[in-house]
Order: structure tokens, then sequence, then C-alpha cells
């Protein structure tokens, strides 16, 4: 993922900004949760919301749609944020037409979600259509997970079963991810699509959304995003 | 593939969400787990019944009051068409959301319940779904199963709507009577109603018409950007990009750009894929233009000879989405197209009575979710054409100089008298 995410910076000729979890940690400006297995997910908001400050960014584009998720369901296409980062779902604008009202304060950013009405298998479809190339973590390969609350999670440095629990044991199986995101959280499908034209017929027959099989993070309450949201999280 | 975007509003008891549920259900558009998430959540609150409406209501102050605060999208496809449904809370009844949902709509889903007729809300959210230009309509008469599948019930609410719609624009009014509950005409035609002889409901979303409700005569196209490379490779290169909001272009046209007013020709259209013989709405293009002009962004490309309005006092029906009251003298930013500009509202002439269509004067001005006819003096010509005749080009939204808020949303009637 991140040696695609260099190599296209090269090809592109962009500058990257990367905003990290671990620096963050490292300066200590923020704590991991000791519990073991614990999620650095809610973490990603303190390093974002300061590199947004930082580079006084106006706007901040993302991939987020509105068939994701509950919360996400309620977003606007531009999204205001407060000067703390702040998410107010119930004093958004109204954006009508495609008049997006772009005047915000000092202090303010915009979020803006310009994939907002597009589905999983949409996604999929512009991907297959203009040939766009992907990390190839996005198709079947085989990975050694375990299983956690129904979802299978990868084996890495930050997570693995917890010691001693019963079947829990790792295995290696043929998955692919839906959505990439941390580790800790972020589960794989199991899967034999690995073309792009097998994934989209995969995702117009799936049963299960993308972020129920996927995101732990989702799981800790109904509004677990919205919550997360109001803080300042993508 | 074809999109078709969809408004409806209505309340929980029209049998809307279930009818939603009915047409998202039966093209598989609603995940296992999401589903079994909202069963959950319906036996929690002790509801009988699986409230749909959970699907999309995802807020907590949403979950926990039982309301929908916003408009919620819901996402389905057939192998016809994809359609994007912004449902409008209905028991809440405020216009704003509404308005706001019927702004991007091109059909509108309205129910009615057969036991019942045609109500005041009904009436309310036709007049808007017609003051926002839709093209469309369909009236679901739903709950036939409660009036026995009656053809005379049918076509007394019938009868009814269609001597208030003939106060209305909107072209295409269809009616047909659906029982969501049994899935009676919502995807397959119903054997309980052999009178009726128009298609389902989901049959009639695939095949309604709605190429042909853009203006493809005059053409409009809103400069968003002015590309200039300044690289080696592209050294000459100046180009003018916008999403064309009206008529056809091809190179070789003669165009005339406002406010300037000099006249051109199109040398050549570029998109993504490279160069183009010929772009419509809703494409997004890049135009380069013969002669070396002063364009900027906000400014316009036009069809020569098919120019739009350009004034500075304007008349809009405008739609008051904020707390505090709108009132002459006002002064507010207004962005229509690609420009911003400031604005002074005149007058208030009217405030409308969107049950009876009826005009009351002499108000002091608007209040949340009131819909009028405003005169606004603005700091720069507008270039415009009439709402009904372009969406894209008569529309604007008004946003408080000192919250930022967007506090209104207009149509453009014409110039103020």
């Amino acid at each position: 993922m991140l040696a695609f995410r260099d190599r296209r910076v090269a090809q592109l000729g962009v500058r990257l900004i990367v905003a990290s979890v671990q620096e963050s940690i490292d300066h200590g400006e923020i704590a991991e949760d000791p519990t073991p297995g614990a999620s650095r997910n809610r973490l990603q908001t303190h390093s974002l919301l300061r590199t947004i400050a930082a580079n006084r960014f106006d706007a901040v584009l993302g991939g987020g749609r509105r068939d994701e998720e509950k919360a996400r369901a309620k977003e606007r296409v531009f999204s205001v944020r407060d000067e703390f980062g702040q998410w107010d779902p119930r004093a958004q604008r109204p954006e009508l037409w495609n008049l997006y009202n772009t005047r915000r304060h000092p202090g303010e950013h915009f979020r803006v979600f310009p994939l907002s009405n597009w589905t999983e298998l949409d996604v999929w479809q512009y991907v297959g259509r203009e040939h766009l190339e992907l990390p190839s973590i996005y198709f079947a390969h085989e990975r050694e997970v375990f299983r956690r609350d129904g979802m299978l999670l990868a084996v890495g440095p930050y997570s693995g079963p917890r010691e001693n629990a019963s079947g829990k044991r790792p295995f290696v199986a043929t998955v692919r991810y839906r959505t990439v995101g941390d580790m800790t959280c972020t589960a794989a499908v199991e899967s034999g699509a690995a073309t792009v034209e097998e994934v989209i017929a995969e995702t117009a027959v799936t049963r299960i959304s993308e972020r129920g099989a996927t995101r732990a993070d989702d799981r800790f309450s109904v509004a677990a995003m919205e919550d997360r949201k109001r803080e300042g999280y993508f | 593939m074809e999109l078709l975007r969809i408004a409806t509003a209505g309340s929980v008891d029209d049998g809307k969400s279930t009818l939603i549920g009915r047409l998202l259900y039966d093209s598989q558009s609603v995940y296992d787990d999401d589903l079994a998430a909202i069963e959950r959540a319906s036996s929690l609150r002790g509801d009988d019944y699986v409230d749909l409406a959970l699907l999309s209501d995802g807020l907590r102050a949403e979950r926990e009051q039982g309301i929908t605060i916003d408009v919620a999208h819901r996402y389905f496809a057939t192998p016809r068409r994809k359609f994007i449904v912004a449902d409008t809370p209905g028991h809440v009844q405020h216009p704003r959301n509404m308005v706001t949902g019927c702004s991007t709509a091109d059909l509108v889903l309205i129910l009615v319940d057969a036991r019942h007729g045609i109500t005041e809300q009904t009436r309310r959210h036709a007049s808007i779904a017609s003051l926002l230009g839709i093209g469309h309509m369909v009236i679901c008469v739903n709950k036939m199963d409660l009036v026995d599948y009656e053809e005379r019930r049918y076509d007394e609410i019938r009868a009814e709507f269609e001597g208030f719609a003939s106060l209305l624009e909107i072209a295409d009014v269809t009616f047909i009577p659906v029982s969501a509950l049994h899935g009676d005409n919502v995807v397959e035609r119903s054997v309980e109603m052999p009178w009726y002889e128009g298609a389902s409901l989901l049959h009639h979303l695939e095949e309604v018409h709605v190429a042909g409700d853009r203006d493809l005569e005059d053409l409009r196209l809103p400069v968003q950007w002015v590309v200039r490379p300044r690289s080696a490779e592209w050294n000459d290169f100046r180009g003018y990009a916008g999403t064309l909001a009206g008529g056809i272009l091809a190179p070789g046209d003669e165009v005339t750009v406002l406010p300037g007013g000099e006249t051109t020709r199109v040398v050549a259209i570029e998109s993504a894929d490279g160069p183009i013989k010929e772009a419509f709405p809703p494409m997004s293009v890049i135009v380069r233009l013969a002669d070396d002009l002063d364009v900027a962004r906000g400014d316009r490309i036009c069809g020569s000879g098919t120019n739009p309005t350009v004034a500075q006092e304007i008349s809009a029906m405008v739609c008051w989405m904020d707390q505090s009251p709108l009132r002459a003298g006002a002064r507010l930013y207004l962005k229509h197209t690609s420009r911003w500009t400031r604005g002074i509202v005149d007058r208030v002439e009217y405030r409308l009575d969107v049950n009876s269509l009826g005009r009351v004067r002499g108000v002091a001005g608007l209040d949340l979710n009131d819909i009028g006819l405003v005169d606004l003096r603005v700091a720069a010509p507008l270039f415009f054409d009439d709402y009904r005749r372009n969406r894209a080009t008569g529309s604007l939204i008004l946003v408080d100089e000192a919250t930022s808020r967007t506090v209104g949303a207009g149509m453009i009637a014409g110039t103020a008298a």
C-alpha cells in the first residue's frame, strides 16, 4: 500500500504530506490505549487535525460515501468543521442544486466529499472503465489472519490474536480488502476475486455491507462513527 | 448507465418507508447486516414492525427521537438505471428539507393514502415540487388493499388531484394505484387491480424519459476555471473549464462571452479523454476559443443570439431556511452558477401559501420555511435565465454575511418590476 502510494507520488511529481499517528505518540502528544489489541483508529483524529492546522488547509478532500455508514449518510459534500475540527450534524448547511456554499470563517475548514453519492459498486465500475491501477491489497491474496467477532483480521506487528484465547489460532486464507484502514480494526473478506471484473461481480451480489464486513471500529455502538466524526475524524 | 434522481416526501403513516423499503429489497439493495441491525434497533425500541427509516436515520438524535432530521439519501440500481432517492421527512412539516431534496430531483414521488385521499400535505408537496421545476410527478395512491382495490376510489382521488394539478406547472403527472405492504404494482403488476392498465412503479421509474428535461436550445457554459498550464509542453494552451448548463456545443460555433459581450468561435472542446466533437449538459469540458479574450471564473460563454437576461435588479422565488427572518434591507452573499456577489433585499413582494398557491401580500418578511417572491439588488450584473427554462442558470443560494450559513434558496423569475 505504502509502496504503491510512494510510486504514484513520484509519477505525479506532487508533494506528499504525511500525518503520522506514530509521530504523535513519540512526541508524547497522545497516548496509546494500553488494552491488548486496542485500536489506534481513534488516535488518527489528533494527527489529522494537527496537520490540517499546521498547513492551514482550507479544504481537505476525502473519499467518504453516504452509502457506507449511517452517520456518513447525513454528511454534506462541502462539510464545515469548526476551529476544533468538530462536526455538528444538526447545524449543517442545506445543499441545493450544485451550488456549494464555500464561505467559511478563519480557523474553520471544509471536509469535501466528491464521491458522496457513489456506491461501492460505482467505484469499482469506474475503476474498471478507466483502467485505474490499484494496490494489490484490494484483490485476492493469501494472508495470515485470525478470527475475531466474526471478522478476519491480519496478523501483524500491531495486531494478533489475544494469547491463550481459544479458537483464535492464526491461519492462512485467501482474502481481499474492501476498505483499507488501520489494521487493528479493518478486516479482510474471504474472496477469490483477483481482477477488477471479478470484484465487480462479487460486489454486485454481496449481501454484507462494506463496513459491516470489515470495520471493528463501527461496532462500539450504533453511533460510533457519529461520535468519532464529531471529534474531527475523517 | 442512466441515473434518475427521485425526491420523496410524506410521513411514515403514508407507507412511504414501506414503499421505499420494497424498492430497495426487491432490487437487493439492502444488505443483510444492515437489515439485521435495524431489526435489532426496532425491537429494542419496542416497535412491532421493522422501521426501514432506521436504514438512513443514523444520527443519535434521530434514533432516540424516532425522527428524520435531514434529507436521507438511498441508493439502488436495476439493470436499466441507477437511482438516488432523496427522502425528506414529512411529519416535521418543513419545506426547507423538501426544497433541498427537490432541487436536484428529476422526478418527485408523492404518496396518498387511499382512505384519506388528497390532503393539505399532498398539495403542499406538489406545490413545492412544481416551484422547484421538477418535470415528472408520480402520485402513488397507496393502501389500495384497505379500500378493496376499488377502481372508483382511485378515480375519485385522481380527479381531485387533477383539479389541483391544473394550477401547477408539472408537465408529466402519472398516477399508480399500489399497495406497498403487499407489493401490488410496486415491482410487478398487481393481479388485484386488473382495471389498472399502466406500468408498475419500478417499471415507470426505469422507463420515464428525462433526457429531454434539460434545455438543449440555448448554449450556457458558466466558466469555472481558466486552464493555463504555463508549461513548456502546453505553452500556448488557454482553455475555459466548466459544466455545460444548457445547449449543445460544437467546434466552429459562434459564441458570446459575458459580461464583456465579445463574439468569437469555438476552436476545440477538450475532455478528460481528449478532444470531442460535441458536448451537451451536464458534461464537464474545457473550451478553447479563437480569440484571446479576457475571460475569468464566473463569466459565461453563451451561444450568439441566445443571450440570457443581464440585470442587477432581479425577482426571485425564495425559500427561507434560517431561524432569523428575512427582512427588507438585509445584505447577503449570493452564489449564482460559478459566481459570488453581494445582494440587498429591496422588498418582499408576497409570501406564497403553499397549500392553496395563494399570495399573501403586505408581509414584513419571510420566516423559517416561508416561500415568497423577493426583489434583490445585486452588486454586479447577473446573467440568468428564468428558472422555468434552465434550473442551472436560474437558481441561486443566499448566504448570511456574518454566519456564512446558507439561509435561502432562490429561483429567478425575471427582472424586478
